[in-house]
This record gives structure tokens, sequence and C-alpha cells, in this order.
């Protein structure tokens, strides 16, 4: 059902392809937001990461799978410039959104943030109320005129993290009295109260139990709507549900990307198969 | 593998290994009993000797609270106290005329042999003492006279007329009465005369002299002349003038310094000396200090002596290290999760810090800060280096005057040649900076709470 030819070959006429357009399962093909070339990141003399290309298509949710160490969360942390925080770590290479260079001189890191948005791993809401967990990232980048306007993104970021109804009630209570699952929520609602593009999720669901992991995977279901969504998961289970394309990592290499039906029924790579049939990892 | 998961039915072999582990059992209970009663010892030792400091120092300085007070009618004798009557403004005086005029009259005022007015009240109170004038006046605090002139300038009126007046014993008969002094010693060795001696007690058994609140400690400044009226109000004043200036400058500079080293600064073999001499710098004693504080503030600067601010100054350089320290270390505890968050939505690196990573640190830069300060209040010998321990009889009214400083006055009493009546005043001293320092603390942890409750 899928060509083979889905799969990207990294190329040299490849570095302006950030209009092209890549198929996801559900539909027809789509415009790329987020494009990769040759990227690879070492700590000190330590390569975590060896010349990983990727196209990420618009308003979809690309998931990264593969077993622990195996450089998915560096990648990912790589598309907002999570990594500048971490002392000598560099990164070489070329990723695009929109097609401008994130790693330009000229590009505020600041600016790029506010395009890309991130979830952490664990839950990690300011020690301050609901309110302002929500409101802060608006009230930095001076989104909302008066404070009517910003009561209007939290409420609506609050009711898009499908969380109104549960803290409506209580926005000036710390976020941090919440439940792990409602804390991620207030996470997200904190990330999409800035309108990014891009959200990266770093494995959101791993601190969480089952419920609440069911809440955020339909709530990623919703946001993929509207929101360019990347996910890191050790759960080769949510990959599939929520997912329209995967990429395999391993050992530092992106062993094979391509529609989520397709990687998960008939992989191109012995490793994808022998990973995803639980022989490693 | 998987078959020494399941439970084994009772072999000779798991016998004997549980009887290896039930040998041994008993000894590692015995050895965790040895160290909870050695932990509990300690604690007990240790509560001890806290216990016996605070048990001294009460029992020695709460008596000085109380003190003689001799309470007798005073006649304002017009023989006496033959002065004119008070200059009033004459229409077409100008100002400094009537000045000159008013402090002729107080000049006059003062020449009154104000030591017969107090000799004749207390000759009335004990009718048919044997005491001569000398005698009967080294009972009565010698700036009594003083007090009947200010009493008298305040209201000429009284002239002619008795009042009611209170009056200090002198340090020598509060001794004698507090029984500080053994009475069986001869009378060489006695520091009142028998006549005076009997005085006092007569005076004590018809209730003319009292033990009453000694309101003065804290009110009135330190005095030589006059040892039962030295109060610790000027060393006081001082002490808290300086905690005002450490306050001000520490903290900030404090923060701001470990802040910029702990979030903003490079890793690199700079920021590595910068950290190793600061933390050099705690463990300077602190006399060092006050030497640096002498050339440096002192000498190069020409700030004044004695002054409460160069005080503040050392106690500053002292108190820094400790700010910064724990400071650091706070802004390190703070998870880098919460760092992550902020980043993520696109704060930037001043945003970061001062949103979110600084206000978690708050209860620890509080209580680094009240421990800094606590510190610097006993702090002594960096003071006696820039002459904060000369005698002042003022109260400073800005952080330039010449001050003394609490620790500084329990060290000058406690040196005092008149010891049996200074080391009451010198634990009363103690208690006084003690609980000082108890109120600071207690603040810090009310607002520390709150702090953390606000989270």
């Amino acid at each position: 059902m899928h060509m083979p030819s889905e799969k990207i070959v990294p190329s040299s006429d490849l570095y302006a392809i950030s209009s092209s357009t890549v198929r996801t399962p559900d539909e027809s093909p789509r415009p790329v937001r987020v494009t990769a070339r040759d990227v690879s990141v070492f700590y000190g003399a330590k390569q975590a990461l060896f010349d990983v290309s990727i196209d990420i298509p618009e308003k979809a949710v690309t998931a990264f799978i593969g077993p622990s160490g195996c450089g998915k969360s560096t990648f990912l942390r790589c598309l907002n410039r999570m990594n500048d925080t971490i002392e000598d770590c560099r990164v070489n290479g070329r990723i695009e959104l929109d097609g401008q260079n994130i790693y330009d001189a000229a590009l505020d890191v600041v600016e790029l943030r506010a395009r890309v948005g991130m979830v952490f791993q664990k839950p990690n809401p300011f020690p301050k109320s609901i309110y302002e967990n929500v409101a802060y990232g608006p009230r930095i980048h001076g989104l909302a005129k008066n404070k009517a306007e910003l009561d209007a993104i939290v409420e609506a970021s609050l009711h898009k993290a499908s969380l109104w109804s549960e803290v409506k009630d209580r926005l000036n209570e710390p976020g941090t009295g919440l439940s792990g699952g409602q804390q991620q929520r207030l996470c997200i609602a904190r990330a999409i109260a800035v309108s990014p593009e891009v959200i990266l999720m770093d494995e959101p669901c791993s601190a969480l139990d089952p419920i609440a992991t069911a809440k955020i995977e339909e709530l990623i279901d919703e946001l993929k709507q509207n929101f360019t969504i990347v996910i890191v998961t050790h759960s080769m289970q949510q990959a599939a549900r929520v997912s329209q394309r995967t990429a395999f990592f391993h050992l530092g290499n992106l062993v094979e990307e391509g529609p989520t039906d397709m990687i998960f029924t008939s992989p191109g790579e012995k490793r994808t198969q022998d990973y995803i049939t639980g022989r490693f990892g | 593998m998987a078959e020494t998961l399941v439970p084994q039915p009772a072999s000779d072999g798991s016998a004997e290994r549980l009887a290896r582990i039930r040998a041994g059992l008993s000894a590692r209970h015995s050895r965790e009993r040895r160290f909870r009663f050695y932990g509990i010892a300690a604690i007990a030792a240790a509560l001890g000797f806290v216990a016996i400091l605070f048990t001294m120092i009460l029992y020695k300085g709460l008596p000085a609270f109380t003190q003689a007070t001799l309470e007798v009618e005073v006649f304002f004798d017009p023989e006496v106290i033959s002065v004119d009557p008070m200059p009033v403004q004459q229409q077409g005086q100008s100002q400094a005329e009537f000045r000159r005029a008013m402090t002729d009259w107080q000049r006059q005022a003062t020449m009154v042999n104000w030591n017969r007015i107090v000799e004749a009240a207390v000759r009335n109170a004990a009718p048919g003492t044997e005491a001569d004038s000398r005698q009967l006046l080294s009972i009565v605090e010698t700036n009594a006279r003083f007090e009947l002139r200010d009493r008298f300038v305040a209201d000429p009126g009284i002239l002619g007329s008795t009042a009611r007046v209170k009056m200090l014993a002198s340090a020598n008969a509060d001794n004698w009465l507090k029984g500080n002094i053994n009475r069986d010693l001869p009378d060489a060795q006695q520091q009142l005369a028998a006549p005076a001696r009997e005085l006092a007690d007569r005076l004590y058994e018809n209730g003319h002299i009292r033990f009453a609140f000694a309101s003065h400690i804290f009110t009135n400044v330190d005095s030589r002349s006059a040892p039962a009226s030295a109060g610790l109000a000027g060393a006081f004043v001082g002490s808290l003038y300086m905690m005002l200036v450490v306050i001000v400058l520490a903290v900030p500079i404090g923060v701001m310094s470990a802040v910029y080293l702990e979030e903003f600064a490079p890793k690199n073999r700079l920021t590595d000396l910068i950290e190793v001499n600061i933390n050099n710098l705690a463990a300077v004693p602190s006399i060092v200090f006050g030497l640096l504080g002498a050339a440096v503030f002192i000498n190069y600067f020409r700030l004044p002596l004695s002054a409460p601010l160069v005080g503040g100054l050392v106690l500053t350089l002292m108190t820094l290290p400790t700010v910064i320290i724990a400071t650091r270390s706070a802004l390190r505890a703070v998870p880098p999760s919460l760092r992550q968050a902020a980043l993520g939505l696109g704060a930037s690196k001043t945003q970061t810090v001062f949103h979110h990573v600084l206000p978690v640190t708050y209860p620890g830069i509080l209580t680094a800060t009240i421990i800094g300060v606590a510190q610097a209040l006993g702090e002594t010998a960096p003071l006696l280096l820039i002459g904060m321990n000369a005698f002042v009889a003022q109260i400073p009214g800005t952080p330039l005057d010449q001050s003394s400083a609490l620790p500084v006055q329990i060290y000058l009493w406690q040196g005092n040649e008149n010891r049996n009546f200074f080391e009451a005043r010198t634990s009363a001293a103690i208690i006084v900076l003690l609980g000082l320092m108890l109120t600071l603390n207690a603040i810090a942890i009310f607002l520390r709470s709150r702090l953390e409750r606000r989270k």
C-alpha cells in the first residue's frame, strides 16, 4: 500500500525541499514543516547522533521510537535548541523550520522557542497558580494587550488541553497541587498558550498512569488538527495509536522513517522489525 | 534462574541459611541500638550544655533588671536654690539675646549645690543617721543631682514645694542590699563606710529603698561616673545601624554575585578561582576583616572612627561569603526541570532566573541572611580594631556618629573595675543580645514559613 520510496534518501538535492510534502496514512500528502539534514550531535567528544535526516509534516503527529539512549530525545531537543542549555553539546548539520535554518546566528532562540513549544517527560508546572502557569508564556511574549485578552487565552488554552472543566473553579490554586495527569495537561496548556507552530513532546506519558495516559493521547489526537506535533515515546503501542509517521532510532542513527502503519506492519529494516517485535530494546 | 524465585520447601540447605541469618541478627540489632544510644547521648549532652549556659546567664543577669531605687520627699529649698527667676522673652529682645539669658540662667541652676537638697531629703527619710554628708551621698547615684536640676529647669515653679522623687541608689548600695558583698568583711575591705551601710539597710527596711524594674538599662547610655545608671541604649542603636548597613549591602551584593556565578558565568579557570577564594574568605578569622577595615575604610577612605557605618562595612565583608555560598547552594538545589520549563516556553535566561529560579530560593536566601546577620551581630573582634570599643556616652543619631555595639558593650562591661556590679550588668546585656538574636531568628522562621506556603 505504501511505496518504499516514501523513505527519505538524504541527498544534496533535498536541501531546499521544505515546500515538498510527505505522506501520512490517514490523508493525502502533507506539507513539510520541519526539515533536518545530516544532523549530528556531540556531547564533548562523544557523538550521540549520526547524520539524521527527516521531514516532519504539518498538522500531524510524528513519533520517535527506539530503545533507551538511541538519541531520539537528543534529536527532539535539537528542534527547539534546548541542547544549547547543555554545556559542551555541539550540533552539526541543518535544521529548517519553514525553510529557515534554526541554527542561524541571526535567529533569536527565544523566538524559536515561542514557535516550537515543548512538553517534558516529567510534568513540571511552575510553583505558581494554575492561571499564572498558563498566562506566563503569553505575558513574556506580549501576546495579550490587556487582562481580558490574557484571561481569554488562558481559558482557551485550558479548554484545548481538556483541563478547563477540572480547574475552572480553582485557577488561583497552585499548579503543583494537581494530579500527575492534570499537571501534564497543564504543561500542555502552558505550551499551547503561546500558539506555537510545532509542539515537541518528550515522553509525555512516561510518568503517568494508564488512565491519565489515555487522556493525554486523546488530547494529542485533537491537537494535531492545529499543531505540528513531534512525540518521543518508548511505548510502541503509543506510537501506533497517536502518530501518523514514525521514526525508529537506534544507537544514534535514524534507522527507518515512514508512515506509522507501514513501519509497524512492513518495516524495511531488520533492526526495526526486531525492535517492534520485542526482540531487543 | 527462574527456579530460585519459586518458594522452596524447607530443605537442609535453607534451614542452614536461615540459621546463619539468625546468628548475625542479634549482633545487627544491638549495633543499631548502640548507635541510637550514642545519638541520644550526644543530643542530651548538647542540650545539657545549652541549658547550663542559659541558666547561668539568666541566673546572673536577671537580678540586674531590678535595681535599688530610692524614693524620698524632696524639698526644693529656696535658700539653697538661690537663682534669679527664669528669664522671659522681653518686648524688643532678640532671639539670640533671649537664648543667652536663658543659658546664663541654666548655668546658675547648675551651679546650685544640689547635693545639699539630696542630702536633706535622705536625712529626712532616715532621721538620726550617723552618716556624714560624704557617706550619705555615697549611697545615692551621682547623677541624682542632675535629675533634680533638670526637674527644676523644666518647671521652676516647683521652688519652695515638696515633691516625691525617685532616684537610683549607687552601685555600691545596690550591691550591698542585693547581698553581692560579704557582710562579714571588715570595714577596711568594704566599699561603703559603716554608717552608710547602716543607712542603706535602714532605708530599705522603712521602704524608702525598693527594688524596681531598671528600665534605664534600655534608655540610658553607658556611664562611668554614674555606673548604676549605665544602660546600653547607645550600643543597641549602634548595633541596629550596623545590621541595617549589613542587610542593605550584603544581601543584594551577595545574592547578585551568587546568581551571576551560578547561572550566567562561564565555567572556566577564572570562575573556579573566584569560587575557591569566596570559600576561603568564609573561613578568614574575623579579626583580619577588622584590620582590613581599619586599613581601607579608616586609613584610606578616611571614614570616621567608631562609626557604625564602618562597623557595618566590615561586617558586610564578613557576611558576604556566607550569603554567596548559601545562595549558590540554594540555586543549585533548584530542579533543572523548572529551568527547562521556562526556557522551553521561550523565556530568556534572565527571565528564567528572576521569574522562576530565584523565587524558589527565597527561603534559603532568607535563612542564609539571618544566619549571616546574626553572626555579624555577635561579632566583636573586628569592631575593636576600628575603634568601636571607645567609651561613647551618647545615642548615635546617624550611622556616622560615634557609637558602640552590643557585643562590644558586653566586652567593656565585663572588664569594668566595679566587678561585682557589672558582672550582673554584663549578663543583662548578654540577655538583651540573645533576645535580639532570637527575635531575628523568629522573624526569619515566620517569613520563611510564609514564603513556603505561597508556593
